[in-house]
């Protein structure tokens, strides 16, 4: 047992700080220190600037132009870059389709594909829940069916993250009615260019259109679309999540956004003094502080455990239902802290450099947005519940 | 960054689980109830070595790291077993640090489990406050004449040794002023109330009524003993907490064994989402616990501050979870779980009472604050 990072890791550590140092723009880490919104060239050029580096996908091999980092030195990366209010990195090409192109995807695929998201000339997202198909995945009914040398897809994709900036998407579709309903399901990369694909923004509590509907209508996908064979796309679906949820605790936004709260708590006053010194709501920071404090160390073991090769299990639903509680909660505490000046929505004093300012101090302004945008992370990537029943399920055996 | 036990922590640990699995019986437990502990299990815990493991090399131990507390103390809590050995560690390593050539022969017994030890430092008005101490220690002649009372003192009236924490100067609550003695079993003037404890194990009200003592009984330097005390209470604190998560992970062993088995409504009733999810919960939350274990032992030895912000946050989390964890287990048993003849009891028993200890949930709340604040 030892929990100091190894003089390996702690040079590493200082190497991304020192590149933060230098290549992180102001004015994109401004805008994540406000709480501002980032736009579609933001994320480009975030990512331009990592790719320059080589360091865009850490969790790629080599031989596929990643960096090749273990899990201690993602997580290193994680930290660092949450610090710095850098913009994160956008997750479907990178951290999510890559990983299964390069498991299940053919040699042309791969070629083809993945430069493409490492030199950003495709923006991905997922075409993976519908109406009907939430938490119950594998109950997906968007239909692919065979036409020569074509699927043709009919169906509804929705909640889909970004939906609006992507030129591509990778969907579950169904290409059989066969068996369990797991068994009928392909993993189809769609152009959303493609006659017959339309996308309609939903907006948000926030008030912003994070996510999307997607519709198909007739739409003609070529062959070589399909990853690995027809009706095996639940294995993959699967294999990708095991890779969406490696950072689902989410350390880092926990972090950041705790010593946010704190800074806010030390400059909002009640009763004539420091937010922070009111012994009440010290004791609901010093709560989720410690909460944090046994979280991140479980992160660690699970992260370290990774490092030395095993491959990450239900641990990671503890850490999604842990992990998304204590955002949360930092979230609400922090809306609780700003008081009165939480509801004043000028959704345009969110944009940066907008003429118009934010009413009252501007580490307020994005507490009830954050708060109300962030309801998603206990629902998504498997709502806690379902994390509950697969704990139950995997490690207890019930 | 390692998370695995060395090859000998893991050896201990594993001697250790198998010995106690099969030497803490209904028989030995009962056999423990009139003085506290089993003199079997207390001597094939001495065979093992277990003992030398709390102490450092420069001790005369094997061990006495966090890492080497949190292996000992989680087997003896996963067991269930009602020994002495926190006191063992708490006035063993107090002796150890503070104590002069005469008084070292004491932790040389220690580290073999050749002697039981108490530590008396809590008083009826001092609850969790480390500093309050109104036990007077006045000098008299070449010696001491000690003046008070002393409360809930674990293995007190058992101990061949109790050490005994008293005013020589300042205020009540002065952290100044505080020293502390060395008193065999037997000295005069000490009048011992023993009494079973909730948990398992005995204490003692100990009332000194003008104890005379001689110069040679003064632990340390005279006044200067709260830090050393801190400094104790943080390594039991570590200790105990690692006795809840091992008591933490039979309760949730037992559970989990009942939900598959105990049948209603013609299913197994750990097929029905709400216990499954309340059974989730738990486990999610006995690892926050474990995390925390693991974030006190891997700092006993880093500065004061840091040290006790880990000891207020540690001593937090795993009261809460403790108690969580016995009262989800005992709901989730339904009535078997509250009977005296079934396993789980105990161990709910047990984990209910962390937070009389060495300061509850709340109490390290608020110091954690003060602490962060400082």
């Amino acid at each position: 047992m030892d929990l100091s990072f190894t003089e390996e890791q702690k040079a590493f550590r200082a190497e991304v700080r020192r590149f933060l140092d230098e290549k992180l723009p102001k004015r994109l880490s401004d805008k994540g220190r406000l709480g501002q919104r980032l736009t579609k060239q933001d994320y480009e050029e975030w990512h331009a600037i990592l790719n320059e580096k080589g360091w865009l996908a850490g969790n790629w091999p080599k031989e596929h132009g990643g960096a090749g980092w273990n899990a201690v030195e993602r997580h290193i990366f994680e930290e660092e870059t949450t610090a710095a209010h850098a913009p994160r990195i956008v997750p479907f090409g990178l951290a999510m389709l890559g990983p299964v192109l390069q498991k299940f995807g053919s040699k042309e695929q791969q070629d083809y594909w993945l430069p493409r998201i490492l030199n950003g000339d495709d923006w991905w997202c997922q075409g993976y829940s519908e109406p009907g198909a939430g938490s119950d995945l594998a109950s997906v009914k968007t239909t692919a069916e065979r036409d020569g040398d074509h699927y043709v897809v009919n169906g509804q994709k929705t909640w889909t993250t970004l939906g609006q900036y992507a030129n591509m998407i990778f969907c579950l579709v169904r290409t059989s009615k066969e068996g369990k309903p797991q068994e009928g399901i392909s993993f189809l990369l769609v152009d959303m260019n493609d006659p017959g694909v339309t996308v309609r923004p939903i907006v948000l509590l926030d008030g912003e259109p994070e996510v999307n509907e997607v519709f198909f209508d007739n739409v003609r996908v070529p062959v070589e679309n399909l990853v690995g064979e027809e009706n095996k796309g639940w294995t993959y679906a699967k294999y990708l999540l095991t890779h969406e949820r490696t950072n689902i605790a989410g350390v880092g936004f926990a972090n950041a956004g705790l010593a946010n709260l704190k800074r806010i708590a030390r400059l909002e006053q009640s009763g004539g003094r420091p937010l922070i010194e009111d012994p009440l709501f010290a004791a609901k920071i010093a709560e989720v502080e410690i909460s944090l404090m046994a979280m991140a160390t479980t992160n660690l073991r699970v992260v370290s455990a990774a490092a030395a090769g095993q491959a990450p299990g239900a641990e990671s639903s503890m850490l999604k239902v842990k992990g998304t509680v204590i955002r949360q909660e930092i979230n609400a505490l922090t809306k609780q802290a700003v008081g009165p000046w939480a509801m004043p929505f000028v959704s345009e004093a969110l944009e940066a450099g907008s003429n118009e300012g934010p009413v009252g101090p501007s580490y307020a302004m994005s507490a009830t947005p954050h708060y109300l945008n962030n309801r998603k992370l206990s629902i998504y990537g498997g709502s806690n519940e379902v994390q509950k029943t697969i704990i139950a399920k995997a490690i207890l055996e019930l | 960054m390692n998370f695995q036990l060395t090859e000998e922590r893991q050896m201990l640990q594993d001697g250790l689980r198998r010995y106690l699995g099969e030497a803490v019986t209904p028989q030995a437990l009962e056999a423990a109830q009139t003085t506290g502990m089993s003199p079997d299990i207390w001597a094939g815990l001495s065979e093992m070595g277990v003992a030398g493991a709390l102490f450092t090399e420069d001790q005369g131990g094997f061990g006495g790291a966090g890492f080497d507390l949190m292996v000992v103390f989680e087997e003896l809590g996963r067991a269930g077993a009602v020994e002495p050995m926190l006191e063992l560690l708490l006035a063993g390593r107090l002796v150890a640090e503070l104590g002069d050539e005469t008084q070292q022969e004491i932790v040389a017994q220690a580290v073999e489990g050749a002697v039981q030890l108490a530590f008396a430092h809590g008083e009826p008005a001092s609850r969790f406050d480390l500093e309050r101490v109104e036990t007077r220690a006045e000098r008299s002649g070449d010696g001491w004449t000690l003046t008070g009372r002393k409360s809930v003192v674990v293995n007190g009236a058992q101990a061949d040794h109790i050490v005994v924490s008293a005013r020589t100067s300042g205020d009540v609550a002065d952290r100044d002023g505080i020293s502390l003695f060395l008193l065999p079993k037997g000295t005069a003037g000490i009048e011992i109330r023993d009494y079973p404890l909730s948990q398992g194990g005995h204490a003692a009200e100990i009332v000194l009524d003008g104890v005379t003592l001689p110069a040679g009984a003064l632990l340390g330097a005279e006044g200067q003993a709260f830090e050393a005390i801190e400094t104790a209470q943080a390594r039991a604190t570590a200790a105990i907490c690692a006795d809840a998560l091992g008591a933490m992970e039979t309760a949730r062993a037992l559970t989990g064994d009942y939900l598959k088995t105990r049948k209603q409504f013609g299913q197994p009733i750990g097929k029905f989402q709400a216990l499954q999810h309340r059974a989730a919960d738990m486990l999610i939350e006995i690892e926050q616990a474990r995390s925390a274990v693991i974030n006190l032992c891997g700092h006993l030895e880093a500065d004061r501050d840091t040290r006790e912000i880990h000891v207020s946050a540690t001593k937090h989390l795993v009261g809460k979870v403790a108690r969580l964890v016995a009262e989800e287990a005992i709901q989730m048993h339904g009535g078997i779980g509250m009977t005296e003849e079934y396993d789980l009891g105990r161990f709910a028993r047990r984990l209910s009472m962390l937070d009389q200890r060495f300061g509850d949930a709340t109490f390290h709340l608020g110091r954690f604050v003060r602490l962060r604040a400082a």
